[in-house]
């Protein structure tokens, strides 16, 4: 699927399409921006950490929005915030991503009913990519939800909108269930 | 009486001793002394004395309550009224500590601000404002102090209903 796994040539040289090279460029070095906003931020540093490692994927905490191409909402978005999560979206170049973390930045979780201040989703503000349920998420389901933006990516190209990356996606996803039974199947036998 | 001080624990007793000094200075200023094992506490029944008794609790020798752990706010929507408990222990010296409520009306009520007696006071009358709507006369700086300056309503109030929108935000669920 990736550029890598594509045949090379024995000089060196390597066909592909320029949707491919750039795809593979952006989601090979995706940049979030370095912010948290509670509990979820921890798991999202310990992802980043030596254990996790989020350095294989290429993926940087960058300390400005204007260096960054993804948005990592970790945490609980108050009312007080949603506003400077706006302006700090809008900070950041096209194309960019907004990965929600965690129940409260997805719906405003166990803040939902008596949570005067904490602003129900973060997607009732700006747009939102992918969403991972949690609280908090693991590493591994953040891993998970970072690789599902770079398989976003890799459904772009020139003249393909958002959505209609976004619906190929859908077209191309499995089932979790088929493919752990088949595992279990081959491990079994 | 004899046999309710005998079944109080060593810490309510300390609090009772303390309490027994003020209530000789204040007389009926104060309330009588609720012995909760867990808190004990008296109220501040004439409100408008409350920062002399604050400063007599601090500087008297013999009760030295130089420490404001914390002070919340409450409501009371039984009575019609809001008010502060105020957790007090001293540091250094005795091991003794009480709490302390004022209360006022629910609309519109004020109580004297302790911030010039204890610094702590400063903030959490502040988030007591923020959250219940009580003014400290007194406070040199009583803003709300958590939530955002124009927020409607006071949101720990028993009947509070959340506003709306908040700048163009939907805000309930």
């Amino acid at each position: 699927m990736g550029l890598l796994d594509a045949k090379i040539s024995n000089r060196n040289v390597l066909v592909t399409s320029v949707d491919n090279v750039m795809n593979w460029a952006r989601l090979s070095s995706l940049w979030p921006m370095g912010f948290g906003l509670a509990c979820c931020a921890i798991e999202m540093m310990a992802t980043n950490a030596s254990n996790y490692d989020l350095e294989r994927f290429g993926i940087f905490p960058r300390s400005s929005p204007r260096q960054s191409d993804l948005m990592i909402v970790a945490g609980t978005v108050t009312m007080k915030m949603a506003e400077r999560v706006v302006t700090l979206y809008e900070q950041m170049p096209e194309p960019r991503y907004v990965l929600s973390m965690g129940s409260c930045s997805n719906c405003g979780g166990p803040y939902w009913n008596h949570g005067y201040h904490v602003l129900k989703g973060v997607d009732r503000v700006i747009p939102v990519d992918v969403y991972v349920p949690g609280c908090p998420p693991r590493p591994e389901a953040l891993i998970g939800g970072l690789l599902k933006i770079q398989e976003l990516i890799r459904m772009e190209g020139l003249g393909i909108s958002r959505e209609e990356a976004l619906k190929k996606m859908a077209e191309k996803s499995v089932d979790a269930q088929q493919v752990l039974d088949k595992t279990r199947k081959a491990a079994i036998a | 009486m004899e046999e309710a001080a005998n079944q109080m624990s060593p810490a309510v007793l300390e609090s009772k001793a303390a309490y027994d000094i003020i209530r000789e200075r204040f007389g009926d200023a104060v309330s009588e002394f609720d012995a909760n094992p867990t808190m004990p506490f008296f109220e501040v029944l004439d409100v408008d004395r409350w920062v002399d008794i604050a400063l007599y609790m601090r500087d008297n020798s013999l009760l030295q309550f130089n420490y404001m752990a914390c002070l919340s706010g409450m409501d009371y929507p039984e009575e019609e009224k809001l008010g502060i408990v105020c957790n007090l222990e001293c540091i250094g010296k005795y091991a003794h500590k009480i709490a302390v409520k004022v209360k006022c009306k629910r609309d519109g009520g004020s109580i004297p601000s302790v911030s010039c007696v204890w610094h702590t006071a400063n903030w959490h009358e502040r988030e007591a404002y923020d959250m219940y709507g009580m003014v400290f006369e007194g406070h040199p700086d009583l803003r709300r102090i958590l939530c955002p300056e124009d927020w409607t309503g006071y949101p720990l109030r028993k009947d509070y209903q959340v506003q709306e929108t908040y700048h163009g935000i939907k805000v309930p669920y």
